[in-house]
């Protein structure tokens, strides 16, 4: 056995190594291809199917929706804040020093019409939904909206004002379509 | 050999607390395994590896899927069309199922051939038998999850049988449902149960397993190894490479299934939704029941067939006692192995038997084929014990080839 070895060694040399080096990694680099091939499709079966995806986006008629008016719409799961502002509303969110706020951006940034305001109406501290769509809800020290977990306040235009939250509520992207009708997404 | 004799320091700490590298190199690396081991001795490993592949694209499945009436048909239509990769994973576990019992079936008529149940490995058998029992109600539980019309038939059928037993049957049947017929309620139950047990299934595995380690696999010569150091070599890497190799070629066969014959096993009436109304002209199970199947429908009484069929299985749990003969391995028993081959084909009779209505040459092949069956194991195989001269037996795996060659000292 062992003189068997020895020859073996002495005819294919430094050659027989590489040879069967080169026939493991192959085969381990197959194997590895073959894991990560059915990996995959495990992995990717969490992310959104098909029919989510198909409703990724809503359209909303604005037309019954009054001056002063707050309505809350629903696209991709999540509540859409739709506020018909007045004349003084949208002045309150034009008449502050932009530079001062926690996350500058001038009220004209976040309109596409200043008397429709559309945002998503998540917090953007831990997620929460804001207060400030009926009449009756505090909606903070600002006039805009007041999130109940942490205390964070808005102002009319979305805009982060006090509290923890990092950004103003996000504004989605949208088109109108005509007048009265929107497309989110 | 082995990772527990690592140096390294963290793994020489977590070793001195827990020696679970030990434990492994023990079972799984050193662990000495007969040398002789043919490819029929695959057949364990493979079906541990189709335990884990139903497992794991089980739970992905159940991720999409629905457990109620009115969804359940409709939530396998969703992971069929939209759930990214869920007609593969859907494939896979259906197909899958197939492949497992086919790898276990195979399993089992080895043990049969080489005498693995005889002693001392009756109580690895019985835990065998019994995670075939286990598999046979996941399977069909399984079975009626997608909703469809051999779904909710199968389900009534198979649940009707309980309505066999005297005294409680129909009100333990209306148990079972939850309600008057086979509904949203039963299919609720089956998919928590159905999820529950293949790890009763993987624990009654490591039963399974630890009997084998005890005395070792059996081989094809069937005989007790007495120098282990010339008959055994260490499972790693001899048997982990040959366990491998037979992996790749079941998952090409699995493949091909998967990607070019996913429906092949399955029945088209599948995919029409339960109707309760309406009963399928021709009810059959999925082909791993249909030798059981026939054995039922053979006995031209209710109670009767239900207890055939389970006596089908559960006659396998005394075959240690019912096979006198000493010899395990059919290799030295010319009787008993041309025996074996025969109810090997009657089993497959059954089965075609099973795929068939039960009327006319069927009803009568069914019958004789199940009276084949219960005489193979009840007298048959007895007698064959008691009256068959096994050929001799050898000594050791190595010594009739050492012998032939003089000296065993000469090698090489």
């Amino acid at each position: 056995m062992a003189e068997s070895v020895s020859s073996d060694a002495s005819t294919d040399g430094a050659e027989g190594e590489t040879r069967r080096d080169f026939l493991y990694l192959a085969a381990g680099a197959m194997g590895v291809a073959a894991v990560a091939g059915i990996a995959w499709p495990l992995f990717d079966q969490m992310n959104p199917s098909a029919d989510v995806l198909a409703l990724a986006s809503a359209e909303i008629d604005l037309s019954p929706i009054e001056l002063g008016q707050r309505v809350t719409a629903k696209w991709r799961g999540k509540p859409v804040f739709i506020d018909h502002r007045g004349p003084e509303v949208i002045e309150k969110a034009r008449d502050v020093e932009v530079e001062d706020l926690p996350d500058p951006e001038p009220d004209a940034a976040r309109v596409q019409k200043p008397e429709w305001l559309i945002l998503v109406g998540i917090c953007t501290h831990l997620g929460c939904v804001p207060f400030g769509q009926k009449d009756s809800d505090p909606r903070g020290d600002y006039g805009g909206w007041f999130c109940p977990c942490h205390g964070s306040h808005y102002d009319t235009s979305g805009r982060i004002r006090k509290g923890p939250a990092p950004r103003n509520l996000e504004v989605p992207e949208y088109i109108f379509l005509d007048d009265t009708t929107i497309r989110i997404g | 050999m082995g990772f527990a004799n690592s140096q390294n320091k963290i793994i020489r700490w977590v070793e001195y607390r827990l020696p679970v590298l030990k434990w492994l190199d023990a079972q799984l690396i050193d662990y000495p395994t007969p040398k002789n081991l043919n490819y029929w001795w695959n057949f364990g490993s493979l079906a541990g590896v189709m335990l884990v592949v139903q497992i794991v694209t089980g739970i992905v499945l159940a991720m999409h899927y629905m457990p109620h009436g009115d969804y359940a048909f409709d939530s396998v239509e969703h992971i069929m069309r939209d759930v990214s990769w869920g007609w593969l994973l859907r494939y896979l576990h259906s197909n899958g199922g197939s492949m497992f019992f086919a790898v276990v079936y195979i399993h089992i008529f080895r043990g049969l051939y080489y005498g693995s149940y005889k002693a001392p490995r009756e109580i690895l058998w019985w835990f065998g038998l019994i995670i075939l029992f286990l598999m046979m109600m996941t399977a069909f539980l399984g079975y009626v999850l997608p909703w469809g019309q051999m779904s909710f038939w199968a389900a009534t059928v198979i649940t009707s049988m309980f309505s066999a037993i005297p005294w409680v049957g129909d009100e333990l049947v209306v148990w079972l449902w939850g309600g008057y017929s086979v509904d949203s309620p039963t299919l609720t139950r089956f998919y928590s149960l159905h999820y529950l047990f293949p790890f009763l299934i993987v624990g009654v595995v490591f039963v399974h397993l630890w009997a084998l380690h005890v005395h070792g696999s059996n081989s094809p010569l069937g005989i007790d190894i007495k120098r282990p150091d010339q008959d055994k070599i260490p499972f790693h890497p001899y048997y982990t490479v040959k366990d491998l190799f037979g992996m790749m070629v079941m998952f090409f066969i699995l493949a091909v299934f998967v990607f070019y014959l996913p429906n092949m096993l399955g029945e088209v009436i599948n995919y029409e939704k339960a109707n309760p109304l309406v009963t399928p002209p021709h009810i059959v199970p999925e082909w791993y029941f249909l030798p059981f199947y026939a054995i039922l429908r053979a006995v031209p009484d209710k109670l009767g067939g239900v207890i055939a069929m389970g006596a089908s299985i559960s006659i396998f749990f005394v075959l240690p006692w019912l096979d006198v003969s000493k010899v395990r391995s059919a290799k030295f028993r010319p009787i008993y192995r041309q025996f074996f081959w025969i109810f090997l084909g009657d089993c497959i009779v059954l089965g075609i038997v099973g795929a068939n209505p039960p009327e006319g040459t069927w009803l009568l092949m069914g019958r004789l084929a199940t009276a084949y069956y219960f005489l193979h194991l009840l007298v048959i195989i007895p007698l064959i014990g008691k009256f068959e001269k096994p050929r001799p037996v050898p000594e050791g795996i190595g010594e009739p080839v050492l012998k032939d060659a003089g000296a065993p000292a000469k090698e090489g």
